[in-house]
């Protein structure tokens, strides 16, 4: 049987579970809003290591490990690891990796990370190809900072509309059986890009891709928004979530009841971090934590999580190159 | 949403919706901090001019010490990792006068000192200051030839 739904769109026959989840934060994280849904909070940005990458490996093998703890399984049940990160080559994954001795496919969907390793480890269940996967990412705030801008320690005054890269990493575990919210249909995203190429808004630039997928998981699935009890974007920020609303609203949808970006969800008001959160572990902190605990506490009982990514790099904006995104939506029920 | 090729007309309504959404820089603060901090630099290498002159050097010489003075105070507030936090609030405040040159060429060093001496240090310590350095010089030439020329 097809599981294909419309243009982009996938209904799972025998939805997979998500039996647990785990994260891990970094000191800022740490002291914003959702202090008490994350696993461990580090004390600094290193954590004892020589460097943040390390640092941020470590978070990573350590967020997987933790996961399969807390389902009460072994590493060697695990069939497939799909992780990424936002460094070059998938550095922080592929050194997390060497550590856990399981199949691995690397990914690279820069924020919408966890949302992609979601969406095909529940393909990979529901195909019946395996019966535990984990899904992972993770970013590094410094590390990523010196990557794609300026050294830290550089006296440069933000824009406003910058976000805060998120110092984290979150895994989750998805099962063929076992107690738990399900992965009940998903949503490929596809590149859009709106022209954009200030590499500074990249909320702005993603809100597009994010609204292109919600459109087409409405359609393809024959729901509206107001199917779900609530919709999470990864890491619009605040400008960029009022922009997907704004995009909705000229389509003639209001999305506004019931809508979230993960961004807003992370740091308070006086952290100073202008537009909000983004990374790969925006996303990934938020909904390992606060979200997975809502579903199993009953009380969220439809949400669709939608992970954004803006595909830029380095090179490409010194070129002068707009800015591509995509957004992955998996739906989640309990 | 967006199917087809992306056009013109919807790029620019996009752009247009995002103009209006932006935060809006808040200005006159950072204006006021830019000229307090900037000021505050400035003042603080009048107080070391006045102090090397009382020293017994002469106007011209004491502005040598007084640089070497400035770039040692960046590069030590540098690498306590407190620069930075000003420059987050004073923007040009503090990015303007050499401090400002001092600390771009000490927080790459800092950064990459984990690559190594060579590829680390080495090769990035400029990657800020570097393009200064080539445009500042080569007008500094430009404009001696037309000097000389004049003359």
């Amino acid at each position: 049987m097809n599981k294909k739904r419309g243009q982009q769109s996938i209904i799972f026959s025998s939805p997979p579970v998500i039996t647990s989840t785990a994260n891990i934060v970094g000191p800022m994280e740490g002291e914003g809003q959702l202090t008490e849904f994350y696993d461990k909070i580090l004390e600094d940005t290193l954590d004892g290591n020589s460097s943040w990458e390390k640092c941020e490996s470590k978070m990573m093998e350590w967020a997987i490990n933790t996961a399969v703890n807390k389902d009460n399984s072994v590493l060697g049940d695990i069939d497939y690891v799909l992780a990424g990160d936002l460094l070059n080559q998938l550095m922080s994954t592929h050194f997390a990796l060497r550590g856990i001795g399981r199949p691995f496919l690397g990914l690279y969907g820069a924020c919408s990370t966890l949302a992609e390793g979601m969406l095909l480890a529940s393909t990979l269940i529901d195909g019946s190809f395996g019966n535990k996967t984990i899904a992972a990412a993770s970013s590094h705030h410094d590390a990523a900072e010196r990557q794609y801008r300026f050294p830290t320690e550089q006296g440069v005054q933000r824009p406003m509309v910058a976000q805060w890269t998120v110092t984290g990493s979150g895994a989750v575990v998805i099962s063929a059986t076992g107690n738990g919210p399900r992965i009940t249909a998903a949503t490929v995203g596809k590149i859009v890009d709106i022209g954009l190429k200030d590499p500074n808004a990249m909320g702005p630039a993603m809100a597009p891709a994010a609204a292109d997928t919600l459109w087409h998981h409405f359609e393809d699935c024959g729901r509206r928004p107001d199917y779900y009890d609530m919709i999470y974007t990864g890491d619009l920020g605040s400008v960029g979530k009022a922009l997907v609303i704004e995009l909705f609203k000229a389509k003639g949808v209001d999305l506004s009841a019931n809508y979230e970006d993960c961004g807003c969800m992370i740091f308070k008001d006086n952290q100073d971090v202008h537009a909000g959160a983004s990374g790969c572990a925006s996303s990934a902190i938020v909904f390992t934590g606060y979200i997975y605990r809502l579903l199993m506490q009953q009380k969220l009982h439809r949400i669709l999580f939608v992970g954004t990514g803006s595909l830029h790099s380095t090179t490409s904006y010194q070129q002068k190159d707009s800015i591509p995104c995509i957004a992955h939506a998996v739906a989640i029920e309990m | 949403m967006f199917d087809k090729k992306i056009s013109q007309a919807e790029q620019e309504q996009f752009q247009k919706k995002y103009e209006q959404l932006k935060p809006k820089t808040p200005i006159l603060k950072n204006v006021l901090w830019a000229f307090v901090v900037g000021g505050l630099i400035c003042m603080l290498g009048q107080f070391l001019i006045n102090y090397y002159i009382s020293l017994g050097f002469s106007k011209k010489e004491a502005s040598g010490p007084t640089s070497v003075t400035l770039i040692f105070l960046s590069a030590f507030f540098t690498g306590l990792g407190i620069y930075d936090e000003l420059g987050r609030r004073a923007g040009a405040g503090s990015i303007v006068p050499i401090t400002g040159f001092a600390n771009s060429i000490v927080a790459p060093a800092m950064e990459f000192k984990r690559e190594g001496y060579v590829f680390g240090i080495g090769a990035k310590m400029f990657v800020i200051a570097g393009p200064v350095l080539v445009y500042g010089i080569s007008t500094a030439i430009l404009i001696g030839f037309i000097y000389w020329l004049r003359l």
